[in-house]
């Protein structure tokens, strides 16, 4: 599988994610590449949301990490790429994480598998106790 | 052993032609100025400030190395750069301007160490020249990494005010009340929002309360929960809330994150609630 490669306008820097400001951040940078990459707002506005979700998780249930927002392309394809890494208790059940409506939290658990619906692809890599990465794209 | 030789002598040209060196340090000032800066500081005051940054490092120098500007022989020194740095942002100035002030001692300075020494030992002199521009170097990072510390309070005070921005509830009609949310909605403003509204539902004893979020730009799930419980805190309170502003793009997100609204009240605009408002208050909105 070819890899995305991540083009010159969209260079991913890291956005650390320590408190709930940075989470404002992730969702402009989020929006920023969004727009250039070319969606319509709608979109945009799905990729932020998703963007928000995915960066509040790290922050919650990861105690923290990164993200890094980029635009990718691959042959004609051209979409936004984001990636969230934490080093927290990762996660046991990936497949009940997804489920609506699971939450350790207190929230509506709605966040992971909300996100994955509005995006293309998301890959939870998490191994319990030394943190979880998701993968996230979002075709045009 | 060679530095405080370098001190020394640093130090001996700096008291022996100190008039000298304050004439020629802001002609050479003056003489790199932009109009502008000119016009931002006088000639007496910017001669004062030489004179008195001059004063500061002949004293320091006394007393301390001149390679260690965190020993407290240089607190002096630091602490009226500092104030110079803030003062000249606020003025306007630039980083690089207020760090160009204290460089352009560096010329002026050089001159009178070459020609206090001229055919001395030239090695000695390099060294010289090489300890103040590396002391000079680290003073006028100094003014700069002030300068970035003040505009991140700057940042950090706006960002505290920004919490603090009262969200109003307006009282559209006798027993209708609307509070508009504008930003962000997932910090602590969220329970700053929630009272006031309650607050008011109970000082007006209004009915109805519509939350208007045209200017709420993301509402993922921890938004909407917010918003949820606001409505379910309303609703404890005998009043209604119906949500206004739902835009088409927030409508769809709101579909895709799986978010259930229930039977919470939602409007695509606030003249669209505000007119059922009125409606179930029994007025009719065409008269009215």
């Amino acid at each position: 599988m070819p890899q995305p490669r991540t083009d010159s306008e969209g260079g991913a820097l890291r956005i650390e994610i320590a408190e709930g400001q940075d989470v404002v951040q992730v969702r402009q940078r989020a929006r920023e590449k969004a727009q250039a990459a070319g969606f319509t707002l709608t979109e945009v506005t799905k990729i932020v949301t998703a963007a928000s979700e995915l960066a509040r998780n790290t922050l919650e249930h990861g105690g923290g990490g990164w993200a890094e927002v980029g635009v990718v392309a691959t042959g004609v394809r051209r979409g936004v790429r984001m990636v969230f890494h934490d080093e927290g208790p990762g996660i046991a059940d990936v497949d009940q994480a997804l489920r609506d409506g699971f939450t350790t939290g207190g929230g509506l658990g709605l966040g992971l598998g909300g996100s994955r619906r509005l995006l293309s692809e998301l890959t939870i890599d998490s191994v319990p106790g030394r943190g979880t990465t998701i993968v996230a794209v979002r075709w045009k | 052993m060679r530095m405080a030789v370098s001190t020394n002598r640093i130090l001996k040209v700096m008291e022996s032609s100190q008039i000298q060196l304050l004439a020629d340090w802001v002609k050479a000032l003056r003489g790199t100025a932009t109009a502008r800066s000119s016009s931002l500081i006088s000639d007496p005051e910017l001669q004062a400030q030489c004179q008195e940054l001059i004063t500061l490092l002949s004293t320091a120098l006394r007393n301390a190395r001149l390679d260690a500007i965190d020993d407290p022989a240089w607190e002096p020194t630091r602490e009226y750069l500092a104030g110079l740095s803030r003062s000249r942002g606020r003025q306007g100035f630039s980083p690089t301007e207020t760090a160009m002030f204290v460089l352009s001692l560096k010329e002026p300075l050089f001159a009178h160490l070459r020609r206090a020494f001229a055919g001395d030992n030239e090695v000695q002199l390099l060294l010289d020249v090489w300890e103040l521009g590396k002391l000079l170097d680290m003073l006028a990072l100094y003014t700069t990494e002030v300068h970035q510390q003040a505009r991140e309070e700057v940042i950090r005070r706006q960002t505290e005010e920004m919490l603090e921005l009262s969200t109003p509830v307006i009282r559209l009609w006798d027993g209708i009340l609307a509070m508009p949310l504008i930003g962000t909605l997932d910090s602590s403003r969220t329970q700053v929002v929630m009272e006031s509204l309650l607050e008011q539902i109970v000082a007006t004893r209004s009915p109805i309360a519509i939350l208007d979020i045209t200017g709420v730009p993301t509402v993922d799930t921890l938004t909407a929960q917010h918003l949820l419980k606001t409505v379910a805190a309303t609703r404890l309170m005998g009043a209604e809330c119906i949500i206004s502003g739902i835009r088409p793009q927030i409508a769809q997100t709101i579909v895709h994150l799986g978010v259930e609204l229930g039977d919470v009240i939602t409007k695509a605009s606030l003249a669209d609630a505000f007119r059922l408002a009125l409606k179930k208050l029994g007025h009719n909105p065409a008269q009215a």
